[in-house]
């Protein structure tokens, strides 16, 4: 299924995906923008359309900028995660990264922390995911078992879910507590340059930090003891596994909230398509999930734009029939 | 004579339920009369006597809670705690409900029920003749002076549509609305999108609470910042815009002093 000439193929068909995705984010909108005046206010405005140039440039190009490197981090994330736990169902969001990124943000944000100290929202995000990952590498052990890793996520994504709810419930801002929702199912709604500014230097980081575990992963597929012995250096890989997602998944979830499903969904959609190789998994895990992500964000809009829908509900509409696909297969091939 | 119904009477201890109920009550109540209001008539965001509601009991708005004060009348909205209010009556409690305004022109005829209802009738009277004449005032100033187009940004991008207290507020300050434009109506979400491409020449925004929100960021957004033009951001005090009050009124004269000024082309306070 997998012959290397098709490779660059499925790459390059992702990569177009993306941007036709990311193209059709830019043409979305409430304000019915026509195609041509869009693009040309967006690079060069004509007098008159300083407004239609401002929601190009300050509301939709943000929007889609992060839609791809939120999908982008959690794609990859995913795949990396997934390849050094040797565990399928290992994913930032099963495994608690988003939830704890989620806390960490929300304490910033609501303590007012953000508005005083420059990027401590990241950097509370990033130290929540950090703690997650730490967490449950910790408890999944050298041999990560399998079980092991789910329970500690599920135990680390609970608290963290409960941990915002009760920080937002506390919060002496009446709009507070209507901002669960965001934290724990994500959006991309209003965001602007600010947010990009803020997350991007960290997620393009996080991934270089993730790109590099590619060969490692390829000879762990063959067991620890076979990839020491291949000359890779096990605390290495778990360092750049470990900081790339904390960097990745925990910028993402500082400006975007914590959106569950996509690093699970895309690695396993994709490795069928590239083999076994978890070095191939990762370039297109990661374009898959900025197309996922993406095409998430478009369905929000398009099919309740008044509603203000949360991107996790439809990664989570898309992504529980999969989980349970992904469970009655496994069963399928055990018995 | 015969046919005097019993609750004539003027009421002894009187409770209020809804903060709009609150204000007319402390507005014209003798003193004593009004034993308790509800604990949003203490909070600044609701009430926009919150200062003078300190001087009253508050209530949880539990029936139990009301029923120990033995109130002989209960104020109530239409809406408003519809559970606690039929078990009041149930008790044999007078309950008087009053409909939300939603127009500015709302606060005569509120006033003069108000008045009736706790046996008031010469002081709300009196209020009731200089609302009027405050509003017709108001309307003869801005008579004739070119609309400004303006919006309100609420925290969330929530807008005030056509048929709403704010609407009319704004219309009364001799604004033009532009969410009613955008055939808004009522509470709804105005998309940063729309608002950029209304163009509105003066911004109307909330007055924040302390600490921070994602809802209240909205107003932060580049877009915000970036409106074409660069259209004053001028905060107004919510409460105003949640009950119909004398804080309405003056709030409409407030608003029409910068509409004015805008109007002239003097420029007024920047965001």
């Amino acid at each position: 299924m997998s012959e290397p000439a098709s490779y660059p193929l499925l790459l390059a068909l992702l990569a177009t995906i993306v941007a036709i995705l990311f193209a059709a984010s830019l043409l979305t909108g409430v304000s019915g923008i026509g195609v041509v005046e869009g693009i040309s206010a967006l690079f060069h405005p004509a007098p008159g359309e300083e407004a239609v140039a401002l929601v190009m440039r300050e509301i939709r190009l943000p929007r889609a900028i992060l839609g791809l490197a939120t999908g982008l981090s959690l794609g990859l994330a995913g795949a990396v995660l997934q390849g050094y736990l040797r565990n399928p169902l290992a994913e930032p969001g099963l495994i608690g990264v988003s939830g704890a990124a989620s806390f960490g943000a929300v304490l910033a944000f609501y303590t007012g922390l953000a508005g005083w100290v420059p990027l401590a929202l990241p950097a509370m995000a990033l130290a929540g995911a950090l703690i997650a990952v730490l967490l449950v590498f910790a408890i999944a052990g050298p041999k990560g078992g399998c079980l092991r890793v789910i329970l500690a996520g599920i135990a680390v994504s609970s608290l963290a879910g409960a941990l915002v709810s009760l920080t937002l419930n506390l919060s002496p801002n009446p709009f507070a507590a209507y901002e669960i929702m965001f934290w724990l199912l994500g959006s991309l709604a209003d965001r602007s340059m600010d947010h990009v500014a803020i997350a991007a230097p960290f997620m393009v980081v996080g991934w270089g930090l993730l790109a590099l575990t590619a060969r490692s992963l390829d000879a762990l597929t063959l067991g620890e003891d076979a990839a020491v012995s291949l000359g890779v250096r096990l605390g290495r890989v778990r360092l750049l596994a470990m900081v790339g997602t904390a960097l990745a998944v925990g910028a993402a979830t500082a400006v975007a909230g914590a959106i569950g499903f996509v690093g699970l969904v895309v690695p396993h959609l994709l490795r069928p398509l590239v083999g076994a190789q978890p070095s191939k998994l990762l370039p297109a895990s990661a374009l898959g999930g900025a197309a996922l992500l993406l095409a998430a964000d478009l369905a929000v809009r398009l099919v309740a734009p008044d509603r203000d829908l949360k991107l996790g509900v439809i990664t989570a509409l898309i992504g529980a029939p999969f989980f349970v696909w992904l469970v009655l297969s496994d069963r399928r091939a055990t018995e | 004579m015969l046919a005097q119904p019993c609750f004539a009477a003027v009421p002894a201890r009187v409770v209020s339920l809804n903060v709009c109920t609150d204000q007319l009550a402390m507005l014209i109540a003798a003193p004593g009369q009004l034993v308790a209001v509800s604990h949003l008539a203490r909070e600044p965001q609701s009430s926009a006597m919150a200062t003078d509601a300190a001087a009253f009991a508050v209530t949880s708005g539990a029936a139990e809670d009301v029923f120990r004060l033995k109130p002989d009348l209960v104020l109530a909205g239409a809406y408003t705690t519809p559970v606690t209010v039929r078990l009041l009556e149930q008790l044999g409690v007078r309950v008087e409900r009053f409909a939300s305004a939603t127009s500015i022109d709302a606060i005569a005829s509120d006033l003069r029920r108000m008045g009736r209802v706790l046996g008031q009738e010469a002081t709300a009277e009196a209020l009731a003749v200089a609302m009027s004449a405050r509003l017709e005032r108001l309307a003869a100033a801005i008579a004739g002076s070119p609309p400004v187009r303006a919006i309100f940004l609420d925290a969330n991008s929530y807008t005030a549509g056509a048929g709403t207290l704010m609407d009319s507020l704004i219309a009364a300050a001799g604004f033009r609305n532009i969410a009613a434009d955008l055939r808004l109506t009522d509470t709804a979400r105005l998309p940063l999108e729309r608002l950029v491409l209304g163009k509105p020449q003066v911004l109307l925004v909330p007055e924040r609470y302390g600490q921070p929100s994602q809802g209240e960021a909205v107003l932060d957004h580049p877009a915000v910042h970036g409106l074409i033009g660069h259209p004053p951001a001028i905060e107004v005090n919510g409460a105003a815009a949640v009950c119909a009050t004398p804080a309405t009124v003056a709030t409409a004269e407030h608003l029409a002093a910068i509409g004015r000024a805008y109007a002239k082309g003097q420029g007024m306070a920047d965001e």
